[in-house]
């Protein structure tokens, strides 16, 4: 059965963002985690094995790479917290304040880790 | 303002397409005046739903420039951009015809989702008390209003990813009973409701509370089943 | 035990480590934009790590809620993304907690163990 399905211009709001990004952010994280711990795996090789790792690290993609990827931790985290807020505290709407707070802190964060990585 | 809408409807069923027609604006149109304006002036084949036109009963719901909204509450200089309009009929529902949907699986999944009040006492017992300021009556309250206009479910992407999700209607029905001390069925209600077919599906979209022409939200009662479910889970009560 | 339990139980699993995990990454953030200050080496990780069985165990933590957390969340994308089939999902998710558990303590090992 071919129903229409939600019209994207239905899902113009908010919350639906707040979805998106959580779910993008998500996955993006999930993919990246085994791929993190293999890295520091290398550890296990000493010094010279880390650090073999980590001259690809010093590439602009890398870094760019990077520095995406704590932006999606810190969103992810913070669209995180709105929806444990939403399911466990007393009921006090969809809480849009938080989003705008999710992407403030993802911006923050990422800003504070390009000066790290820059200074 | 034009003169004249251009208005695009949704013709056929599942598999159709959209028909153009031209309707002469007026002052305070709503959509469902323009719908009834094709079906009686200009295209008699044209199939609608409309009842009480006054914002009472839910039945003119459809598609309006994608969004699901009642028509009859919704005026045309508020949406149509360019003196254009798309009108097509609610998403997730099978189509009759036109904009006319097939309402049976909204209705059968408010039912499984024991939406129905189940209680023991007979008129030779005593008035139940319950306290309008109690939180459990608030909470009851804060859904009753919903006549099952479907807007919600219409809005729902997971309604549209997961067949048998029973939606945030159903959803926000079962929570108003889960409130009600009266109701006998709390433990049939609440496995009802609990898993992937139920509230442990609802990403928090807050599509259904966002469209919601009564206000409702859906989203706070199946934050409220979903922290009853867990709970029971553990218990082993689930 | 009932499907209907299981699900009940995943939800909540997750929303715990969700809890858990909301500490863990704000830490987690803090360490890493300090750490990376002025450059990274292994000498200067390893030298923070190493013998360090608070921070061992601190990420010990960090990655067994994660193994919780990201597979329940993998399962939902992939069960609405094939429509519902859902043996796929498990077996995914599956697959990334035995991962994430396995090559996560790995890593924990590999920075702490002297």
């Amino acid at each position: 059965m071919t129903m229409r399905t939600v019209d994207y211009r239905a899902r113009m709001h908010a919350g639906y963002w707040a979805f998106a990004v959580h779910r993008a952010s998500g996955l993006a994280l999930a993919l990246f985690l085994p791929v993190h711990f293999w890295a520091l795996g290398l550890a296990l090789q000493g010094e010279p094995g880390l650090d073999g790792f980590l001259r690809w690290t010093d590439s602009t993609a890398f870094k760019l790479g990077e520095w995406t990827l704590v932006m999606l931790l810190a969103a992810h985290l913070m669209g995180g917290v709105r929806l444990l807020l939403i399911e466990f505290a007393p009921w006090s709407g969809p809480r849009k304040s938080l989003i705008a707070l999710a992407m403030g802190c993802g911006v923050a964060t990422g800003l504070a880790f390009a000066l790290a990585l820059i200074v | 303002m034009t003169e004249s809408l251009k208005v695009n409807v949704w013709r056929g069923t599942d598999v159709g397409a959209f028909a153009s027609y031209d309707v002469p604006r007026s002052a305070s149109q709503t959509v469902l005046d323009v719908v009834t304006h094709i079906q009686r002036r200009i295209d008699p084949t044209l199939a609608y739903r409309f009842a009480c036109r006054v914002g009472m009963c839910g039945s003119c719901a459809m598609s309006v420039n994608g969004i699901a909204r009642w028509t009859c509450r919704t005026h045309v200089a508020s949406v149509a951009r360019d003196g254009a309009l798309e009108i097509a009929p609610l998403a997730n529902l099978p189509v009759i015809k036109d904009l006319v949907t097939d309402m049976r699986e909204f209705f059968d999944k408010w039912a499984k989702a024991k939406g129905q009040f189940k209680g023991t006492k007979t008129r030779h017992d005593d008035f139940a008390r319950i306290a309008p300021a109690s939180p459990e009556r608030v909470a009851a309250d804060a859904g009753i209003e919903c006549i099952g206009c479907g807007v919600c479910y219409a809005s729902c992407d997971v309604v549209g990813w997961r067949p048998a999700f029973l939606g945030p209607a159903a959803l926000n029905r079962a929570w108003t009973l889960v409130n009600d001390p009266r109701d006998v069925a709390q433990g049939e209600r609440l496995r009802a409701v609990a898993g992937d077919a139920g509230c442990h599906a609802c990403h928090t979209q807050g599509s259904c509370g966002e469209r919601c022409p009564k206000r409702i939200e859906p989203t706070a009662g199946i934050a409220g089943l979903k922290r009853l479910a867990a709970r029971a889970a553990v218990r082993g009560a689930l | 035990m009932s499907a209907i339990r299981t699900q009940a139980l995943l939800w909540y699993g997750q929303r715990l480590s969700a809890m858990v995990l909301s500490l863990c990454v704000l830490a987690h953030l803090a360490g890493i934009i300090y750490a990376v200050r002025g450059g990274l080496t292994a000498a200067e990780i390893l030298g923070r790590t190493k013998g360090n069985w608070a921070f061992g165990a601190f990420y010990a933590v960090f990655v067994v809620a994660c193994a919780i957390h990201a597979p329940i969340g993998v399962a939902n994308i992939v069960a609405e993304a094939t429509g519902e089939r859902g043996s796929w999902s498990v077996a995914i998710a599956s697959l990334l907690a035995l991962a994430i558990l396995a090559m996560g303590l790995r890593a924990v090992y590999a920075v702490v163990a002297p």
